[in-house]
């Protein structure tokens, strides 16, 4: 049993060989599609991992004010409020904002670090901002504060390029000069991170949250994460679904493609079934032909798309997935590939494949002998 | 939520599994009302040329659906981190109406397409297609449940909202809770644990008997019913020891009895070797105790007790297999149910 698949397999493989150009631009295009689809995938789960692993360290719960249903800075006096809630561990207030750069075109995030601030006057900054305006360790930088007034800013860090996903445009300034800057007066914050100890309570906490401090809005680490992974799963599946364009054309070549077997070919399954072989044995023979096609393709495919996608950091797809951003990061993703992911690649190209290319066959494969070689000869 | 990857290719799937059986449908009909081996009419040559066609489109469909069961349990799996309230695949599955009834019809054409796939291979050992009724008849049969499955699949996947809150496990499967669920988690866990051992038991020998007596031309006869009866016992007991006692061992909390859980990383990714055992040994075990009986078809008198032993000895292997899984999980867990 086993033996005869195997020479079912020798003898396919020999045929394939020698129709070597034919099958080669198969091979081509079904290994384009894969990987294009398998980037896709592979990008879009790498990103939500890299979301996942960032938030892991974010504050359980954010608490922003809402004024007239939008976002305002916070005052002072809200923190004592909220440190008198059971449950919160530690409650500490942050400053940080955008501000658009008119000379780069980019929107910068500015941000007060909690500990070790930068002295007044100097600025730590990301590579992105650093590459888009041309700035080194030791040169000055001055953008207009909220005056209008220039701040000038001496640069005295870049950041770890380990960190660019995140850092990318990022400033680190003292308070002072980001009061002044963005125009925060003194006494009010951007928004309050909360740690709350036991993590089965952080819905409790927000509501109570809610009842002390009628205008604000907690927002919950967790409800940031399905957030992140909702949106990156969504483009994934755009993407995937510009691709299912390209899949449904694939499906229209391959048929044509078995269904339009050459006189050769034709030749070849009547010679095979006058020594004997049975309608089964060359379906059998044809589907082998199918998987040997499929399966170097998709490997060929999957392996070019790993290394687009962790080496060479997707450069075909970051515009659709990473977001429309001016800096973008230079970073690369941690290598990982789902077992499962690899199963919905295959359920999308090679079932599929096989499926259209089966009917077509078992056409030529049932023809009788004598007519298929008559109508090869005329 | 239809636009996430592995659910598009479930619809992809789904999609083909159903217009492959729709097309063999009335293919299937004109087989069981016109065949006639004897005839050579037109139409029988016809018949006798498309079946080889519909045998191989089948496989293939049917062998989708076996992809398509682990991929729907994994998307089920990996949508819980996207539904407020989810926290594993029973989230997900009970956020709509249609989850669960979906994933009960994916498991039943898993094993209706196992043994369609049995009857397939032994009608194409025999010279006269001595089976070929037979199994368009159950094909026909299949076909409405695909169907089913499909619509049920899109419903549930077009209903996933993240604003829908669901209730997960906790909830599904505690013991205080009402419907099957609870009532199977409730089960105390010592006669659970002896229905799932002594269940085991009986089907781990009538495989082994048959491997045994078949493998040597033996005659296997009555023992197929007998086999295929406790291949599904088995299944029903394991399914529900899963539930009762052997997931709170794995978890090490006695409250929590979530079948799905197992699939986390977090508990060593354990239930897909334990389920894709579970399920494929009872496969195989249903394809032997459909395939012994037909011995005493004489062009099967050779072919029938040979692949009756072969299954039957991958049942033996893959359940075997099973049940030592699920006795190193118990006897590893730091947990004691019994003082």
């Amino acid at each position: 049993m086993l033996a005869r698949q195997r020479y079912l397999l020798d003898y396919t493989l020999a045929a394939l060989l020698r129709r070597k150009g034919r099958h080669l631009s198969l091979l081509l295009v079904y290994g384009a599609l894969v990987f294009a689809l398998a980037s896709v995938l592979l990008f879009g789960s790498a990103l939500r991992r890299e979301a996942r692993a960032l938030l892991q360290d974010a504050p359980e719960l954010t608490v922003q004010r809402l004024v007239a249903g939008r976002h305002d800075p916070i005052p002072a006096a809200y923190l004592a409020e909220v440190r008198k809630i059971r449950g919160v561990a530690a409650a500490e207030p942050r400053l940080w904002g955008y501000y658009y750069d008119p000379a780069s075109g980019a929107n910068y995030t500015v941000l007060v670090p909690a500990t070790d601030p930068p002295p007044a006057g100097s600025a730590r900054v990301g590579r992105g901002v650093a590459r888009s305006r041309g700035l080194a360790v030791g040169d000055v930088v001055a953008f207009r504060d909220a005056r209008a007034e220039p701040l000038p800013l001496r640069v005295t860090h870049l950041l770890d390029p380990a960190s660019e996903l995140l850092t990318a445009d990022l400033f680190l300034v003292a308070e002072g000069d980001f009061r002044r800057w963005l125009g925060v007066p003194e006494g009010l914050y951007t928004d309050l991170a909360l740690r709350v100890r036991n993590g089965r309570e952080v819905r409790t906490v927000a509501d109570k949250v809610t009842r002390a401090l009628p205008d604000t809005r907690p927002v919950l680490r967790e409800e940031v994460a399905r957030t992140y992974d909702a949106v990156f799963a969504w483009r994934e599946g755009v993407g995937l679904l510009l691709l299912c364009a390209a899949l449904f054309a694939f499906a229209i070549f391959a048929w044509d493609r078995a269904s339009g077997l050459s006189a050769e070919e034709r030749r070849e399954i009547g010679v095979l079934k006058a020594v004997g072989w049975d309608t089964g044995d060359v379906l059998r023979m044809k589907l082998w032909e199918g998987a040997v096609v499929s399966l170097t393709a998709f490997l060929l495919g999957y392996v070019l798309a790993y290394a687009h996608v962790f080496w060479a950091g997707a450069p075909l797809l970051a515009p659709l997935l990473k977001g429309w951003a001016t800096l973008y990061p230079e970073f690369r993703l941690v290598p990982h590939v789902e077992p499962a992911g690899v199963l919905a690649l295959f359920a999308l190209t090679v079932v599929p494949y096989t499926a259209v290319t089966l009917v077509p066959t078992w056409r030529a494969a049932v023809a009788d002998p004598d007519a298929v070689m008559r109508g090869a000869q005329e | 939520m239809l636009l996430h990857p592995p659910v598009l290719a479930l619809l992809v799937v789904s999609s083909l599994v159903t217009a492959g059986l729709a097309l063999g449908v009335p293919f299937a009909l004109r087989v069981v009302r016109h065949w006639d081996l004897a005839s050579g009419s037109e139409r029988q040559v016809r018949l006798e040329r498309g079946t080889s066609l519909v045998s191989a489109v089948l496989g293939l469909v049917l062998a989708a659906q076996a992809l398509s069961l682990g991929l729907f349990v994994f998307a089920a799996e990996s949508l819980s981190s996207q539904i407020t309230g989810a926290m594993c695949a029973t989230g997900t599955l009970n956020a709509t109406p249609f989850g669960f009834p979906a994933l009960g019809l994916k498991v039943a054409l898993f094993f209706g397409a196992a043994v369609w796939l049995a009857l397939d291979r032994l009608d194409r050992d025999g010279d006269d297609y001595p089976l070929v009724r037979g199994k368009y008849a159950l094909l026909v049969g299949l076909a409405p449940l695909a169907a089913a499955e499909a619509l049920l699949q899109f419903l549930h996947f077009a209903g996933l909202s993240p604003e829908v809150i669901t209730s997960c496990c906790g909830s599904l499967f505690s013991v205080e809770g009402a419907g099957v669920a609870a009532e199977v988690a409730g089960l105390p866990p010592g006669p659970a644990m002896a229905a799932f051992y002594l269940s085991g038991a009986l089907v781990l020998a009538l495989a082994a008997r048959t491997w045994w007596t078949a493998g040597r031309g033996g005659a296997v006869l009555g023992a197929g019913a007998a086999l295929g009866a406790a291949a599904v016992t088995a299944f029903a007991a394991a399914l529900a020891g899963v539930v009762s006692f052997l997931s709170v061992y794995v978890y090490e909390s006695p409250h929590h009895h979530c079948p799905f859980c197992l699939l986390k990383g977090g508990y060593d990714y354990l239930g897909y070797p334990l389920y894709s055992a579970l399920f494929a040994g009872t496969a195989c075990a249903l394809a032997a105790a459909v395939s012994g009986p037909f011995a005493r078809v004489r062009s099967l008198a050779l072919a029938a007790p040979r692949r009756a032993a072969r299954c039957a000895g991958w049942a033996s292997v893959l359940l075997g297999a099973f049940y030592l899984l699920s006795t190193w999980a118990v006897l590893r867990s730091h947990l004691g149910l019994f003082p």
